[in-house]
């Protein structure tokens, strides 16, 4: 026997029978008979129906907006809201196959995904590190949370002229503004999960052996990591935010400035595009971190 | 009883002298005043008592998450005064880590021991194996039903070999039969292990069944009311729970709570101004009812 704690008394050797027929719990399956295809089929079919009936309303959704939308701008209908000028879908389309061709759109995308990834990462790995260690050490909570909470209403496009002032280059200033709007719902969240933690399974930890250190990392982080997610879900959505801002704002590259560019220069059907490339580039985005959300925290996942 | 090992030296808990009054911010809240127990080794002693009459204050104090007011709660003559794994505890709550799977949970204070990893894995397979767990060995707790996950919590709590093992009332939101099969999985894993095992409950039934010793606690503030040994033999059958002797114990035990109860009730009850209830229950006094 390996286990410490038996290891104890090895003469004493009662069967280990009678606990396992009292417990009597895993009643081991046997092995199911091969089943074919079509029966696989059939039960995926049922596991998932409630899944497939959302996909298919969801696709018939999407095709009934595209078909308002085209109908609104064909008739260029002016009803309180003047759609005469709406470039329809089918015109942001060719505009869409024109710029998969033109390295130039191509460039304000990867030049604002660079700025997210800089600014984000940054709110990151810097904000969720201070809201455990203000979540654990009440000093660090009372030095910093003051000053967090006066920053914190500040909205991060009310920071681009402070922004220009404080950093040399553009660039630098464009990628400060993504940071500061998502480093905020970052830490609130991380703070918040750490003032969620159930006392009780400290205390566990504590009566297992467990010293400051593991209780942090085994104990107060894991638990932690639900409100961690949520915070950088919102963080990422405040950063393409404050990201579009500044670059409408500032910029001279990037998917915002494009946007804002194509109405400068009369081309409506760039600003459609701009928009939905906006759009898609941040849905993307939030899908990425609610897959590694689901690759960290396999625990919850059903 | 050929069962105990009076040889061994391990898990003799003494308090002494003990009381534990809480900070709050109407003055002190007096919860258990000058109590003394003991634990021998190896025995399975309860505590038993009206409900907020400070049997978890009692527990708690000697698991080191709270410091006698006055007193000392001392292990093998070593002095308490903070949590240990020494002191294995099994909560109320489900306290299993969510982030962590059954085999992971168990393998918890080996691995704060620094344990290499297999040499861990092993240990935590057999212990499961013991409660007859092992299928569910990569489960998340969550997935688990309340007996499970409580007998999870006592093979974590004894895998690191602890000289006692403290529980919290740890049946108390199991069905009837569950708490039935995990009292017999205790008294086996006691058995085996020969630790000595101090437990709360308020289930008179389960104190008597599985007890060498039963503390019966006074209404708040808490001290010990009676000491009543169990006189009967192991290996204890269900069977048993009907034999006069077991009744008679039943009997004492119920009539010693029910007294302690009642004041509990009653001082609850004058405190909320309430003593007007006696009149609407038409002349029968509560005591009466009851
Ligand atoms: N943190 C606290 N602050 C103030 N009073 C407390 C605190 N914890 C417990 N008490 C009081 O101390 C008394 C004893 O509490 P304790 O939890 O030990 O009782 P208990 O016997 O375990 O009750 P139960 O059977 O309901 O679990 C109760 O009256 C409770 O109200
Ligand atoms: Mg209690």
């Amino acid at each position: 026997m390996s286990s410490p704690a038996l290891a104890r008394h090895p003469e004493d050797s009662m069967p280990a029978t009678a606990v396992a027929e009292a417990g009597s719990a895993p009643a081991v399956t046997p092995p199911a008979p091969p089943v074919s295809f079509g029966t696989l089929a059939l039960r995926w079919y049922r596991l998932n129906r409630a899944g497939l009936r959302a996909t298919a309303i969801g696709i018939i959704s999407l095709l009934a907006f595209l078909l308002v939308w085209h109908l609104l701008t064909t008739y260029r209908v002016v009803f309180f809201v003047r759609f005469t000028n709406v470039p329809s879908p089918l015109a942001v389309y060719a505009s869409f196959t024109k710029a998969m061709h033109d390295p130039k759109f191509l460039m304000h995308i990867l030049l604002s995904c660079r700025r997210i990834f800089i600014g984000f990462s940054l709110a990151a790995i810097i904000g969720v590190p201070l809201g455990l260690i203000m979540g654990r050490f009440k000093l660090v909570h009372e030095i910093i949370f003051p000053v967090a909470e006066v920053l914190r209403p500040i909205p991060a496009i009310a920071w681009v002229p402070m922004a220009i002032m404080l950093w040399p280059t553009n660039e630098q200033s464009i990628v400060f503004i993504t940071f500061l709007g998502s480093f905020f719902p970052i830490l609130v969240n991380t703070l918040h999960g750490m003032s969620l933690v159930d006392p009780v399974l400290v205390r566990a930890a504590q009566c297992l052996g467990a010293r400051e250190r593991s209780i942090f990392r085994e104990v107060y982080f894991p638990a932690s990591l639900p409100h961690i997610f949520t915070g950088l879900t919102v963080g990422m959505g405040v950063a393409w935010v404050s990201l579009i801002a500044a670059e409408m704002i500032s910029g001279q590259y990037g998917i915002g400035y494009f946007t804002w560019e194509a109405y400068s220069l009369v081309q409506y059907a760039d600003i459609a595009l701009g928009m939905i490339a906006i759009g898609v580039l941040g849905l993307g985005s939030s899908l990425l971190i609610r897959g590694a959300g689901q690759l960290v925290m396999p625990w919850r996942s059903t | 009883m050929s069962e105990m090992p009076a040889n061994t030296s391990k898990g003799h808990i003494e308090v002494r002298n003990f009381s534990l009054a809480y900070e709050t911010i109407e003055g002190p809240v007096q919860a258990v005043t000058d109590t003394q127990i003991h634990v021998k080794p190896g025995e399975f002693v309860s505590i038993v008592g009206p409900s907020g009459c400070g049997k978890s204050t009692l527990l708690n104090a000697v698991a080191g998450f709270l410091k006698p007011t006055t007193g000392v709660v001392t292990v093998d003559g070593e002095r308490v005064n903070g949590p240990s794994a020494e002191r294995g505890m099994v909560f109320q709550q489900y306290s299993l880590f969510p982030w962590k799977t059954v085999r992971e949970n168990v393998e918890f204070g080996l691995k704060m021991r620094g344990m290499p990893r297999s040499q861990r894995e092993r240990a935590a397979r057999t212990l499961l194996g013991l409660a007859g767990l092992e299928a569910f060995e990569k489960h998340y707790p969550e997935k688990l039903s309340g007996g499970m996950k409580q007998r999870v919590g006592i093979v974590r709590a004894l895998a690191t070999g602890p000289k006692v093992l403290l529980l919290d009332e740890p049946f108390g939101a199991l069905d009837a039969q569950t708490r039935v099969i995990m009292q017999q999985i205790l008294t086996n894993m006691w058995q085996r292990l020969k630790i000595s095992v101090l437990f709360v409950t308020h289930d008179i039934d389960e104190a008597i069944f599985l007890s060498d010793r039963v503390y019966c606690m006074t209404a708040r503030p808490g001290s010990i009311k009676a000491e009543i040994p169990i006189p009967l033999e192991r290996p204890r059958q269900q069977s048993m729970m009907m034999s006069s002797e077991f009744l008679a114990l039943r009997r004492g035990l119920m009539s010693l709570i029910r007294e302690e109860s009642l004041k509990a009730m009653g001082g609850e009850i004058s405190d909320l101004g309430m003593q007007g209830l006696n009149i609407e229950l038409h002349g029968h006094s509560l005591v009466e009812i009851l």
